[in-house]
């Protein structure tokens, strides 16, 4: 029977704690990947592993991921919510891999809105 | 659903969305029978038996966005495709089983896939939950314990990027090797994820 080695859970345990220490503070952004039968089938789960591998690089401490059911808007999903303190949630649609890339690294990092891919704008 | 893996997302977000705290996914391939087995459990609040009777039916569903629910009625079209079946077994209080089998050689059974990115995916996603996972191949298993995690790994936070990141890769690797002991032949191969 095969499992972790304790090896590979101290390896994990070093090399994180550092980073780790530091994501204590309160969360200024919340990004929700919703993931209903609708949202899991249109391919959410590849735009939340674009969305981890973009947050570990960006190795940022303010910002959290969720994930959630459906919001009742299948036809175009996957859908994806931005929300950033005192600021207007937005909510992203009909998105992929590339998408959830650019809209964490424009909207996310730099605060620039992608209206080409926003549902629910004003 | 191009991926079981992907189908076993989706009936543990149920879990979730339910109200679950702790999930068990246990998968088992068996050669000598040629079956495949998803069994996933939860200790949420469970269902009436009315409901769970109809599990293939899709529009029965607790919902309120929409009237109908397809995640179960997916999975149980998935089995019965590939000479199996799915089974819910349940009551209020008791938690809810969901099993499927599939015949493991059948044309039309979809691969596993990748069950690492879904198992990041739910760590990520869910830091209060906490996750159960076996697989076993013949007999070979891997297992993974989010509870167990927790405790050797005190203080580090699960849910954190790079931690996922690390955890996967190792997870990835275990399932790679574990899939990959037997003999290799058709059905046997390395699932990869294939769409994109």
């Amino acid at each position: 029977m095969s499992k972790l080695t304790i090896e590979d859970l101290k390896r994990i345990k070093e090399q994180t704690t550092k980073s780790t220490a530091l994501r204590q503070g309160d969360a200024r952004v919340k990004i929700t990947v919703h993931m209903g039968t609708c949202g899991i089938a249109a391919g959410a789960r590849a735009v939340m592993t674009a969305l981890m591998e973009e947050m570990a690089e960006a190795d940022r401490q303010d910002i959290r991921v969720v994930t959630s059911g459906c919001m009742g808007m299948c036809s175009s999903e996957p859908n994806v919510t931005v929300e950033i303190l005192d600021e207007e949630p937005i909510v992203y649609q009909l998105m992929d891999a590339n998408r959830m890339r650019q809209v964490f690294r424009r909207h996310v990092l730099k605060g620039e809105v992608q209206s080409g891919f926003a549902q629910g704008r004003l | 659903m191009r991926e079981l893996s992907l189908h076993i997302l989706d009936i543990v977000e149920n879990g979730i969305t339910a109200g679950a705290g702790c999930i068990t996914i246990a998968i088992e391939e068996s050669e000598p029978t040629d079956r495949l087995t998803i069994r996933v459990c939860d200790d949420g609040p469970g269902m009436p038996a009315q409901k769970a009777l109809n599990l293939e039916d899709p529009f029965v569903t607790t919902r309120t966005t929409r009237r109908v629910g397809l995640g179960l009625s997916l999975l149980a079209a998935a089995a019965r495709r590939c000479e199996g079946q799915a089974a819910v077994a349940t009551a209020p209080g008791r938690g809810t089983e969901v099993t499927a089998t599939f015949r493991h050689s059948h044309i039309d059974r979809a691969p596993l896939g990748d069950m690492a990115a879904t198992l990041e995916v739910l760590i990520v996603g869910n830091p209060q939950v906490d996750f159960v996972y076996s697989h076993r191949v013949d007999d070979r298993e891997f297992t993974l314990d989010t509870r167990e995690l927790k405790r050797e790994l005190a203080g580090v936070d699960l849910g954190d990027p790079m931690v996922a990141r690390e955890l996967m890769e190792s997870v990835r690797r275990s399932l790679r090797d574990l899939t990959s002991g037997g003999t290799p032949g058709p059905g046997r191969q390395p699932d990869v994820e294939a769409h994109d």
